[in-house]
């Protein structure tokens, strides 16, 4: 029961790291932005490639791969995704479906199709027991390294001059431009952050979620709940609801195996409609919809 | 000037009925397509190959082309009318090709148009109980509900292996002969007529359903939701309707896919069936009804083109083309397809003279 719980909470936590970066691009700019997950691919192969090719220790791969997906995300905005930001949702939506495919035949094509794993360290393998609880030691190691990153996150947000600028830009992107911010450095520089922790989520999850070219398709719809369910206005919102998305999804293929996909997708559709703007959010603020 | 509005209204009703008219008469090109469509039967039925490859059989391939145009036609009707953004339309393609595969297999529909009406009418039941959930909404809502709806359909097709076959798909389905008479054949010639004469009743209705004052309501809608309620269009009504409408065409087009193959798989409800169908219906171009229908001929020859240079990833100039068409701009795009169709009504100047408004069914606009 409890390692059940344990369980979910380190899935919750990996979807965070996952999704948080989709949260704020979506509210920032307003910008569906479904290729999130490809991005998150991308870190999982770049570690792969660092660790069981070149021979890197895991928790150095960890970090370069944050600074090429965060460098990778800082190009795609700057050449591509800049032109369809005052395009209509339908664009976008089909710009970024377009570049999943093409993320998904190009890593087919260079990595093949199987699900790879990213050799982690022995040490980190197996699990023990801790006052009765079943304890993963590879998701003890995703609870830590998640939950310092989302202190980290926060102390940013909440602590810093470019904190407060970007939630000045989420909160209402006219007059933050008014006072002289730059909204679209910002966002820039946001983007590519959180392409970066998509990245490092990829390379920490492929354990977990298994790393293969469909990733991107497989866990988009998981993204977007986060961000339907969270909100876009904070990132407590997101990471609450990665928690209980977390714990649910792993509860329910746990006790309800015939069930399990039903819970989340049903979850997702009914909070939909009875609360649009998310669970976290200030009513009378949707998500998606333009201010 | 006149207080009292009744005596104008005969006029102003004439006036609107001559415009609806105006509006839904048939221009040349669109005779010539589809006297093109009917002569590709004969055509490219392999039946002159003799005298050139040219005239090869081509009626598999033309098969998948009308069933999908159908799909996009469908889409079409709630994205170019209603404005509705759908990531889950596969959800009642796929549910009309498992029931008419189901109906095929268990002899409970013997007949292919009957259990091709059913099939629509089983989609078009999901169609109406989930178009209460797109009502509201951003576009995001509404995609990811759409994409929900069609994700719990997989998933209750791959968890009732009993009656879906899971996820190694419905086989054993036999297709008893079309009205009684006619067998499909391997090369796809009956199946091919079959499924373009149901696209084009199809496609009738949905042409004069569209030049109604229906249809014209959903443009307003699409337009401005807002001022179409305060001028007294009922917004959800409308919404529910059309919505409903174009699940059915995508369940009878889901039901053509299964009695042409004799098969359905868990595939008919993938993300990419969807995706995919969004890019047909945008080579097309959204809100004039051929979209669909030229976007689907486009797809599936550059589907079968690019498969044939390189048939595993095929999906990465799928994805090239989507990526380009947003970056060029639909508008732009659309421009080009706007020349050509100009071009071709100037080429092929109105059969109908503007007096007699022939192909106006009877009764439309009143």
């Amino acid at each position: 029961m409890l390692t059940i719980l344990f369980d979910g909470i380190a899935y919750g936590m990996l979807l965070f790291v996952l999704a948080c970066g989709l949260s704020v691009t979506l509210g920032l700019m307003n910008f569906v932005n479904l290729a999130h997950g490809s991005f998150a691919m991308a870190g999982g192969y770049i570690t792969l490639i660092l660790v069981n090719r070149a021979g890197l220790p895991f928790f150095a791969g960890l970090p370069i791969a944050f600074l090429i997906t965060g460098l990778i995300g800082a190009l795609f905005e700057r050449t591509l995704y800049v032109h369809v930001y005052g395009k209509s949702h339908l664009d976008q939506v089909l710009f970024t479906i377009g570049l999943v495919f093409m993320s998904v035949a190009a890593v087919d094509y260079v990595m093949g199709s199987q699900q790879v794993f990213i050799a982690i360290p022995s040490m980190l393998q197996g699990r023990f027991e801790f006052f009765g609880i079943g304890i993963g030691r590879y998701r003890l190691v995703i609870i830590i390294v998640c939950g310092i990153l989302t202190v980290a996150l926060q102390l940013i947000l909440s602590g810093t001059r470019f904190g407060s600028r970007l939630r000045a830009s989420v909160d209402d992107a006219r007059v933050a431009r008014g006072l002289g911010i730059n909204v679209n450095g910002v966002f820039a520089l946001t983007f590519a952050f959180g392409s970066g922790l998509a990245g490092l989520g990829g390379a920490l999850g492929a354990e977990i979620l298994g790393l293969d070219p469909t990733f991107p398709l497989k866990y988009m719809v998981y993204f977007l709940i986060v961000v339907t369910v969270g909100g876009t206005s904070s990132i407590t919102g997101p990471f609450v609801a990665s928690i209980l998305i977390g714990v649910a999804d792993v509860a329910g293929k746990y006790y309800v195996p015939k069930f399990g996909a039903f819970v989340i997708y049903t979850i997702m559709i009914v909070l939909l409609i009875i609360r649009p703007q998310g669970l976290f959010a200030p009513r009378g603020r949707q998500i998606g919809v333009p201010r | 000037m006149n207080p009292d509005p009744k005596p104008q209204t005969p006029a102003l009703v004439e006036k609107v009925t001559h415009n609806l008219a105006t509006r839904a008469r048939w221009g040349g090109w669109e005779y010539a397509f589809w006297l093109a469509a009917f002569a590709s039967i004969v055509v490219m039925g392999g039946w002159w190959a003799d005298i050139s490859p040219l005239f090869a059989n081509r009626h598999l391939i033309l098969t998948e082309i009308a069933w999908l145009a159908l799909f996009a036609l469908s889409l079409d009707l709630i994205l170019g009318y209603a404005g509705i953004i759908s990531l889950g339309h596969a959800a009642f393609f796929g549910l009309g090709s498992y029931v008419a595969a189901l109906l095929a297999k268990h002899a409970i529909v013997n007949e292919p148009v009957l259990a091709l009406v059913v099939s629509g009418l089983a989609a078009a039941v999901l169609g109406f109980a989930t178009s209460f959930l797109v009502l509201r909404g951003s576009d995001l809502a509404r995609l990811m509900v759409t994409l929900g709806v069609a994700l719990i359909m997989r998933e209750i097709a791959n968890q009732i292996p009993d009656i879906t076959g899971g996820a190694d798909g419905l086989q054993g389905v036999t297709i008893a002969p079309i009205l009684g008479t006619f067998q499909l054949d391997i090369f796809g010639h009956v199946a091919y007529t079959y499924c373009l004469i149901v696209l084009f009743i199809l496609f009738l209705l949905a042409r004069r359903i569209v030049y109604s004052p229906f249809g014209l309501s959903l443009r307003a809608v699409k337009g401005n939701p807002l001022r179409s309620s305060l001028i007294g269009i009922p917004v959800d009504v409308r919404l529910v309707g059309v919505y409903t409408f174009a699940a059915f065409y995508a369940g009878v087009a889901g039901a053509l896919l299964a009695q042409t193959t004799a098969f359905a798989s868990l595939d008919v409800f993938s993300f990419e069936r969807s995706a995919d169908l969004l890019l047909v219906l945008i080579i097309g171009g959204t809100g004039y009804l051929y979209g669909g229908l030229i976007g689907a001929v486009i797809f599936k020859l550059m589907q079968d083109w690019i498969a044939n240079l390189t048939p595993q990833y095929w999906q990465f100039w799928i994805g090239l083309v989507l990526v380009l068409i947003v970056l060029i701009g639909r508008d732009r795009i659309g421009a080009l397809t706007g020349i050509v169709r100009t071009l071709a009504q100037r080429a092929l100047p109105r059969m109908a003279s503007p007096a007699t408004p022939v192909a106006l069914p009877r009764g439309e606009g009143h």
